[in-house]
């Protein structure tokens, strides 16, 4: 079965030349997906492999990085370098942050 | 809220914090921050490391492939290192692959026009031209590219030659296409730094021609 990201070939509408300059968090999901492959704690098949596995509207609905971050957070889940309690203690800690998203830059 | 740059010394200070931009907080960007300072936490990544990181893919961008083209249309022994082992001739130009992934130089002709896409997701030879266009990772252009490229290239304003061929290259993770595009006409006085400044992003992905 053709999966959701497989859409070679697929009747669409015309392309629009859109672009934007990326924030500073996608490149930080970059710099992540980047460092991790080349520590060998991720590599790019397990990020397609992730981006592939969402349901078709998520995919959709998503943007570019978010997919990826959202590929790297089951990714690492997965190989259990971080767990899901840890994670769910910090996005807890960062929902309480008084300065909101500022709170996370380095 | 800029006042965390104030300290910054002549010119841009590389290690000054970078303002977000980001005013709402969605669930993906508390992702990130979650993940990042998690692996920050337990000494997998530092600050630094990552900070590095976005330094390197803001340096790179077209240029890097221009400069590269630039280098092809002027020494035709470097044009043909270039075709044959695009990751090899890239690093001979100084230009740093690092990263495992092929990068393979397809040359247009009078007689052979070349376009670069990816169906799956949105591979790209970033190494040389930086991150994409949102368009190249649109369903439109990632659908339509492969069963209609002479209807797209019209989108972009690009009418080629009823009997020229088109071919498509679509990208995979391990393989990323660079289009060497021709030499425009009347640029024979121009030196390597002249025709590398003529030469854009599109021309290199093979939506548009010079």
């Amino acid at each position: 079965m053709r999966g959701v990201h497989d859409m070679g070939g697929l009747q669409a509408g015309p392309v629009e030349r859109v672009e934007h300059d990326y924030q500073l968090w996608e490149k930080r999901v970059d710099a992540l997906m980047v460092l991790l492959s080349r520590k060998r704690r991720f590599t790019v098949d397990e990020l397609r492999k992730g981006i592939e596995s969402l349901p078709g509207d998520a995919y959709d609905r998503l943007t570019y990085y978010e997919r990826w971050i959202s590929s790297i957070t089951s990714a690492l889940i997965h190989r259990g370098t971080i767990t899901i309690d840890e994670l769910r203690a910090k996005l807890a800690d960062i929902e309480r942050r008084p300065d909101g998203p500022k709170a996370g830059t380095p | 809220m800029m006042d965390n740059i104030s300290h910054s010394h002549e010119g841009p200070d590389p290690h000054a914090p970078r303002p977000d931009h980001d005013d709402t907080l969605t669930h993906h960007k508390r992702l990130e921050i979650a993940v990042r300072e998690l692996l920050i936490e337990k000494g997998i990544l530092t600050a630094d490391e990552i900070r590095e990181a976005v330094e390197r893919m803001d340096a790179r961008g077209p240029h890097l492939g221009a400069k590269l083209v630039a280098k092809a249309w002027v020494d035709p022994a470097f044009k043909a290192r270039l075709l044959e082992n695009g990751s090899a001739a890239a690093e001979e130009a100084g230009v740093q692959m690092d990263q495992p992934t092929r990068l393979i130089v397809v040359e247009n002709t009078p007689q052979v026009h070349n376009l670069v896409v990816c169906t799956l997701c949105s591979c790209y030879p970033r190494m040389v031209l930086g991150i994409p266009p949102d368009w190249y990772k649109s369903r439109a252009y990632r659908s339509r590219a492969v069963h209609e490229p002479r209807a797209v290239l019209a989108e972009f304003g690009t009418q080629l030659a009823d009997e020229a061929t088109v071919r498509v290259h679509d990208s995979t993770a391990d393989m990323r296409y660079l289009v060497l595009p021709m030499r425009p006409k009347g640029t024979e006085g121009l030196d390597e730094a002249g025709l590398a400044a003529l030469v854009t992003r599109d021309s290199m992905i093979g939506v548009t021609t010079l």
